[in-house]
């Protein structure tokens, strides 16, 4: 098998857990957009322009008429500031990838494709093929489930009755323990944890991505000389 | 389809690429080692334990029971699929168990 669909193979079958917990909530927020008056042709633009999981459901929450189209902008900014670390983060990795093919890498990068490239990079270098094995079945299962569920226009249930939220939780816990370097990484898991957990309390929003990951980056940074000594 | 709903619509879809975008030149040209490097390497981890951090620990006792089994599993380097599925039935059990 050549190498480019041998990883683009393992992309897929790195995503496919992934792909099937997008389903309902795709559906879902569908049935909310439909719900608040976005047609089913607005509720798939929006999948394939803005296609962010989290920023869409503020902004369907948020949605009325008139459409408060700076605030809807503004939202969308502040939710997605954590794809700069996530990008930044990346982008480190990407040489094996053709610098054309870099705006395509840009707009895939969601938190799912973001963690299991990362992973991947731990073991081996991120090819595009791979890239596009876990993102296009991730982009398209979101533009299509989004789309159906807004066609159907109804509420389908609550996807937590299933365990399905938490999915995604089990997916970052999994990779999050390829990180796993020893003692040093526990104090880095501390200083974000603890970060992320109190701003989540203290302030609404999703300050506590970008603020528990800059806690992290610090503590790094802080502790790196003593670690080199020892 | 409205006017507005386009233009918003528009609107998130640049926020959001830029944000996506910018993370690609902000180290061009920058030779990155020492501290720098080990509060980059650390990023990955760091904002991987940001992003559930609410979720394990501050939302209830079954998920944050859940997240332990669900590390667990990935300790012992089961595969994804696996790993996810424990998660899912734990925490469901775990919520039948805890609410009743």
């Amino acid at each position: 098998m050549n190498p480019a669909r041998r990883d683009f193979l393992t992309g897929l079958s790195q995503v496919a857990p992934v792909v099937v917990a997008y389903i309902p909530i795709g559906l879902l927020w569908g049935t909310l957009a439909a719900a608040k008056g976005l047609s089913a042709l607005e509720a798939l633009m929006m999948s394939v322009i803005v296609f962010a999981g989290s920023a869409q459901f503020v902004a369907v929450d948020m949605w009325q008429d008139p459409v408060p189209v700076l605030l809807l902008t503004f939202t969308a900014l502040i939710i997605n500031v954590r794809h700069v670390l996530m990008s930044a983060s990346l982008s480190r990795h990407v040489e094996a990838i053709p610098r054309a093919w870099h705006p395509l890498v840009a707009y895939f990068l969601v938190d799912e494709s973001w963690a299991l490239a990362e992973r991947r990079v731990l073991e081996t270098p991120l090819t595009l093929a791979y890239y596009l094995g876990i993102t296009v079945p991730l982009a398209a299962t979101w533009w299509i489930s989004t789309g159906v569920g807004a066609m159907l226009g109804r509420a389908l249930g609550d996807p937590s009755a299933l365990g399905l939220d938490f999915a995604f939780s089990a997916m970052f816990i999994a990779i999050l323990m390829g990180f796993w370097k020893g003692p040093s990484t526990a104090g880095v898991l501390a200083a974000s944890g603890a970060v992320a957990a109190g701003t989540h309390l203290a302030f609404d929003g999703p300050w506590y991505i970008v603020a528990g990951g800059l806690a992290g980056a610090v503590y790094a940074f802080v502790t790196w000389r003593r670690e080199e000594a020892a | 389809m409205s006017t507005s709903a386009v233009l918003a619509i528009l609107g998130m879809g640049v926020a959001t690429y830029l944000t996506r975008l910018s993370g690609f030149y902000l180290l061009r040209g920058f030779n990155v080692s020492g501290p720098m490097k080990a509060a980059l390497d650390a990023l990955p981890p760091a904002v991987l334990m940001a992003v559930i951090a609410p979720v394990i620990l501050t939302t209830g006792w079954a998920e944050s029971i859940a997240a332990a089994i669900t590390a667990v599993a990935a300790f012992f380097r089961l595969p994804l699929t696996v790993t996810i599925i424990i998660g899912i039935v734990s925490v469901v059990l775990l919520r039948m168990v805890l609410t009743a």
